[in-house]
Order: structure tokens, then C-alpha cells, then sequence
């Protein structure tokens, strides 16, 4: 095609680069590199834990695992039943959500209903601090501090012992309270204000407006924010290691001293299990458990915010 | 006293009395859910000041563990910290702010790769630090990397650790970079990498600065995958290098806190003040570091 152009002006039909910039395509592709170290972790962790159970299981049945009674992989006589590491997990997550459920939730509903601006801006992040906290410390106040005022108040028969499931739930519960605060502020926050204001102009009180305007509508980021919260007492590690004693124990009783899968796998890994051993694999086993527990809690988490969020506007 | 009007009863209807007391009765349990986690709070604080005072001091810098509590210290604990979180900091930071780079300002966010590498980077947020501790003794304790028990391993483990926490804060800094800025520098024909690196990455420095502080000082206060990869609890010297013994902090507090004699609880307290005086200074700069350089929009 023989198109007239002007003399004087460049041939030129695009505004796109002259030259392709490979210098600048190989940064991108740097900076891509990063951002998928990421997804190289997931993998990492995944095969990290999956031949060394595959291999575990080779030794000792599903069936036994999932259901025997007895832990005692280290053992001279060692039996591989995993009940008393979930049990463990499972009382000392309720002990803590009877704490951070109630109280995070609390908390978000007069931050975000009742508080003044300038409250808010003071509590919030005093009460994050909380996160901020780390585990040792916890697990130190649970053993010192929580441990003995449990001991004293501990209302049926016999006392707990120094170390009980009731004393590190209760301060893994205290931990988890700025999970539960936050998420489910954010959500109460993010109901649209005209919500309010017609349920005002009905002749409802704060407090109705408050518990059934506000928290219905703002239901999906709430309950959210309570898988979030399982979901990290059952990966809570420090205080659980520190204050809830180290005898699997298949009990229901909080007053009993416990381990969790955590524990178990905290205490294992001191003690230098040598590769390859059956030692060595009872920790991944339990791992690939925990992570596998945990991991689709956090999808759920995702999914419910996804799923039931009522969209304003 | 002050009257109230009579409609008060017609307009609300129902007993006012006892409505109001509702009210009331509410609003003190909202308040004393909050003053849970106040009150858990500042006991945590005293308890561990007050318990803690008695050996807080020269010594506890100046001595090394000891298997006599009156002897010990924790210097070799103060040295392993300083140097895990160095190391962490120089390896996390640069993949983390790249990472986010590339995210938020290149990646085309219809392309499958990268919304996997977001979901990834969700979900890996909230995976246990436990968890992270068994990748490390598999792969890089032993196995393919075998660093051994050494500085460098902790660094690794505790970069993947905090490495979404990096990346979502440097993200967020990213986004609070106006939009006019870009278009600003495009129209006046810089590439795209060029507008990033010159106008939106120094835009946003104190934003990831901050980020990046706050991220660290939650490695600071990680013991549970330090458990797995091998900190030494009795060390009498401080770590020379990348590829030294070490130990640090929490897994000294750990391993006094788990003897059964109360001389060295006390002196597990003594070493918590000095982990927290430590966040302490982190937090303090991470804000003054938002007030000094921060920009508002």
C-alpha cells in the first residue's frame, strides 16, 4: 500500500515502543519470579509433608491412627492413635472460643455501635496489642498467672494440676480476641448506615438496631471471622506447649493436663528425631492433619465471606 | 431533677422502665467484654514487669545461659535475635516489595497464574507457624537445602513465615499511591517500569516501611518453627555468622519457662521485658515512621 505522508514526519504508525525493551521484560519477569515464591512454598510444604506420611502409613494403618486411643509413638511399645492429640486440640479450642467469641464479638459491637470516634481510635489499637503479644509471653502469663487463678476458682472436686487445657485455652482465647474484634468490626462497619437510620426512624432502640440490624446484616463476616479464630487456636503452638501439660490424654475434662497435634509436634521436633526413623515421620503425619485442618478452615473462611455477603448498594 | 414528657411512654410503647434497663443492662455487657481484653492485657504487662523486675538488669545482657539460674543470662539469646532477624529482613524484604511490585502494579490480574499466586498468598497467611517449622526441618534444617541448625536456616523459615504479611502491607502501601501519579509520568512518555521504580515505588516507601517493621517484629516473637529447626537453648557464645549455632529469645524464654525451678521463671520474666522493650522500640519506629514520612493524599 502506497499511503502519502507528508514529507518531514516519521513513518512511524503506532505510539508503541520503537524497540521492544527486553531489558524491561526480563525485570517483570524477576519481579514475577518473587511473587511466585509463594506458590513454590505451598508446593514445598505440601511435598515436605506428604511421602514421609505416605511412608508412615506404610508402617501403621489409617484405621489405627484414626482411631486408636493410645499416643505413644516414642515409645519403646509405640501405639499411633491420634484421638487423644485431637481430642486435646478439640477442648482447648473451645476453652479459647468461649473466650474470643463473646468477648471479640462484644467488643466489635460497641466499637463499631456505641464508642465516640475518639474512643475508637484509642481502644482499637490498645486491644490489638494483643495480637501483637508473642505466644511465649502467653504461654508464660497461662502457666504463671492463668494456671494457679484456675486452680483456685476451679469449682467441682478435684483441682487441676500446674498445667491444664483449661488454663492455656483461656489465654489462647484472650490472644485470639483482636481476630474476632476486627473481622467482625470491619463487617458491622461496612452495613451501609441507611440500615440504621430506618430502623431509628422505626422507634428502635440502640441496642435493637445493634443486635438485629446491624450483626444479621453483617452475619457472613462475623462468622468468618469465627472459623478464623478455630482455625488459629487449633495452630496455636507456644502456649499450648508451655501450659496445657505433655500427656496425650483422650479426655473431655479442661481441668486435665493435655497435648495437642501442635504439642505433639513441638515437643517431637526438640527432641531431634533421627531422619527416617518412625519418630521422625509421626511428625509429618500429624502435620499433614493439622495443616490439612486448618487449610480448609481457612478456605471455608474465605468462602463464607464470599458466598453470604450481603451486597449493598 | 428533670421531667420527662409524658409521650414518652405512648410514642415507644411498652414499659420505659424496663426498656430502659435493657438498654442499660446491654451496654455494660458490651462494655465488660471489652474490659476483658483491656484488663487481660495490663495483667499480662504487670505480671510479667513485676515478676521479671527482680532480675532485669546489666547482667541479663552481659551473662550467658548457665545451668545456675543466678549466673545465667541472656546474651547469646540477645545476638542470636539481632542477627535471625537481620538476616530475615534482608531476604524478606526485597522479594516481598518485589513480589507486591509485581502484583499490584504489572500483573495482569485476568491471567490465571497470578490470581493463583493470589488465593496462594491468602491462604499461606493463615497457615500455622508450626507448620513452617516442618518444611524447615525437611528441607532446609536436612533434606534438600541441609543448612544444618544454623542462622541462615532461621532467616529462611521465618522469610516464608512473614512473607505474605510483607506482601499484603507493601500491596496496600502500593494502592494508597494515587493513580493521578502514574498517569502522570506515563503521559510524559516513561515506560511502565520506569513509572513504577522513579515515581510509585519512593511514593510508598514509608507505607512499606512501616509494613515491613511490623511483619518483623512478629518474627521477632516467633519461637514454635525456631523449636523445629534446631535453636540451642545452652549456648555460651554469640553466632559469628550466617552458618553459626544460634538461639534467640522466645526459645530461651521456652526453655526457662519449661525447668521446674522458680529461679529461672524469673528469669524467663526478666528476658520477656527485654523481648517486649524490643517490639516496643520496633512499634515506636514503625509509627514514627509513619508520622515523619508518611503522605496523605
Amino acid at each position: 500500500m502506497t499511503a502519502v505522508v507528508p514529507s518531514g514526519l516519521p513513518t512511524r504508525g503506532s505510539l508503541g515502543a520503537r524497540h521492544p525493551r527486553y531489558g524491561e521484560r526480563a525485570v517483570v519477569f524477576g519481579l514475577f519470579l518473587c511473587a511466585a515464591i509463594s506458590v513454590l512454598t505451598t508446593m514445598a510444604i505440601v511435598l515436605a509433608l506428604v511421602p514421609p506420611t505416605i511412608d508412615f502409613f506404610g508402617k501403621v494403618s489409617i484405621g489405627e491412627f484414626l482411631t486408636g486411643t493410645k499416643w505413644s509413638p516414642l515409645f519403646a511399645n509405640p501405639r499411633f492413635g491420634v484421638l487423644p492429640l485431637v481430642t486435646g486440640t478439640m477442648v482447648t479450642t473451645a476453652c479459647a472460643l468461649v473466650v474470643c467469641v463473646p468477648v471479640g464479638l462484644g467488643s466489635a459491637i460497641y466499637l463499631s455501635e456505641y464508642a465516640r470516634t475518639h474512643t475508637r481510635h484509642v481502644i482499637k489499637p490498645a486491644l490489638e496489642l494483643l495480637a501483637g503479644i508473642p505466644t511465649v509471653v502467653y504461654g508464660y502469663f497461662a502457666l504463671e498467672v492463668v494456671g494457679p487463678i484456675v486452680q483456685r476458682l476451679w469449682p467441682f472436686g478435684d483441682r487441676p494440676g500446674t498445667f491444664s487445657a483449661l488454663s492455656a485455652g483461656l489465654v489462647m482465647g484472650v490472644m485470639i480476641i483482636p481476630t474476632v474484634g476486627s473481622l467482625s468490626e470491619d463487617a458491622m462497619e461496612a452495613v451501609p448506615g441507611g440500615l440504621r437510620e430506618g430502623a431509628y426512624a422505626l422507634g428502635s432502640t440502640r441496642r435493637q438496631v445493634a443486635a438485629r440490624v446491624v450483626v444479621p446484616a453483617a452475619l457472613s463476616g462475623i462468622v468468618a471471622s469465627f472459623v478464623l479464630a478455630i482455625s488459629r487456636a487449633v495452630g496455636e503452638t507456644m502456649i499450648v506447649l508451655i501450659a496445657a501439660g505433655g500427656q496425650p490424654n483422650l479426655a473431655f475434662n479442661p481441668g486435665e493436663a493435655m497435648q495437642t497435634m501442635t504439642a505433639f509436634i513441638g515437643a517431637a521436633g526438640i527432641g531431634d528425631q533421627p531422619t527416617g526413623s518412625t519418630g521422625y515421620k509421626t511428625i509429618f503425619a500429624v502435620g499433614s492433619l493439622l495443616f490439612v485442618a486448618t487449610f480448609v478452615m481457612n478456605l471455608v473462611s474465605i468462602r463464607i465471606v464470599r458466598r453470604f455477603r450481603e451486597i449493598y448498594e | 431533677m428533670t421531667a420527662r414528657p409524658v409521650s414518652d411512654t405512648t410514642l415507644v410503647g411498652g414499659a420505659p422502665a424496663a426498656k430502659r434497663a435493657r438498654e442499660t443492662a446491654f451496654r455494660v455487657v458490651l462494655l465488660l467484654c471489652l474490659g476483658v481484653g483491656l484488663v487481660a492485657l495490663a495483667a499480662l504487662l504487670v505480671s510479667v514487669v513485676l515478676d521479671g523486675r527482680a532480675r532485669f538488669g546489666e547482667d541479663l545482657w552481659r551473662r550467658f545461659p548457665s545451668p545456675r539460674p543466678e549466673l545465667a543470662g541472656a546474651r547469646s539469646a540477645f545476638f542470636g535475635t539481632m542477627w535471625v532477624i537481620a538476616a530475615t529482613a534482608l531476604l524478606t524484604v526485597p522479594i516481598g516489595v518485589s513480589a507486591a511490585l509485581y502484583l499490584e502494579e504489572l500483573a495482569p490480574s485476568d491471567r490465571w497464574y497470578n490470581r493463583l499466586v493470589e488465593v496462594n498468598i491468602q491462604n499461606l497467611a493463615a497457615v500455622p507457624s508450626i507448620v513452617y517449622g516442618i518444611l524447615g526441618l525437611a528441607f532446609v534444617v536436612r533434606g534438600p537445602m541441609s543448612l544444618g541448625r544454623v542462622v541462615l536456616a532461621a532467616a529462611v523459615i521465618l522469610s516464608l513465615l512473614v512473607l505474605p504479611t510483607v506482601i499484603i502491607a507493601s500491596r496496600e502501601a502500593l494502592r494508597a499511591v494515587p493513580q493521578s501519579i502514574r498517569d502522570g509520568a506515563l503521559a510524559l512518555g516513561a515506560t511502565q517500569l520506569q513509572t513504577v521504580s522513579r515515581q510509585v515505588l519512593p511514593a510508598a516507601v514509608p507505607g512499606i516501611a512501616t509494613g515491613v517493621i511490623l511483619a518483623l517484629s512478629r518474627a521477632i516473637g516467633e519461637a514454635a518453627p525456631l523449636l523445629m529447626v534446631g535453636a540451642l537453648t545452652f549456648l555460651t557464645f554469640n553466632p559469628s555468622g550466617l552458618d553459626s549455632a544460634f538461639t534467640v529469645l522466645p526459645v530461651q524464654i521456652f526453655n526457662w519457662v519449661s525447668r521446674p525451678q522458680a529461679e529461672f521463671h524469673v528469669l524467663a520474666a526478666a528476658t520477656i521485658v527485654m523481648l517486649l522493650l524490643m517490639l516496643l522500640v520496633m512499634n515506636g519506629a514503625a509509627i514514627w515512621v509513619r508520622n515523619k514520612f508518611g503522605k496523605r493524599w
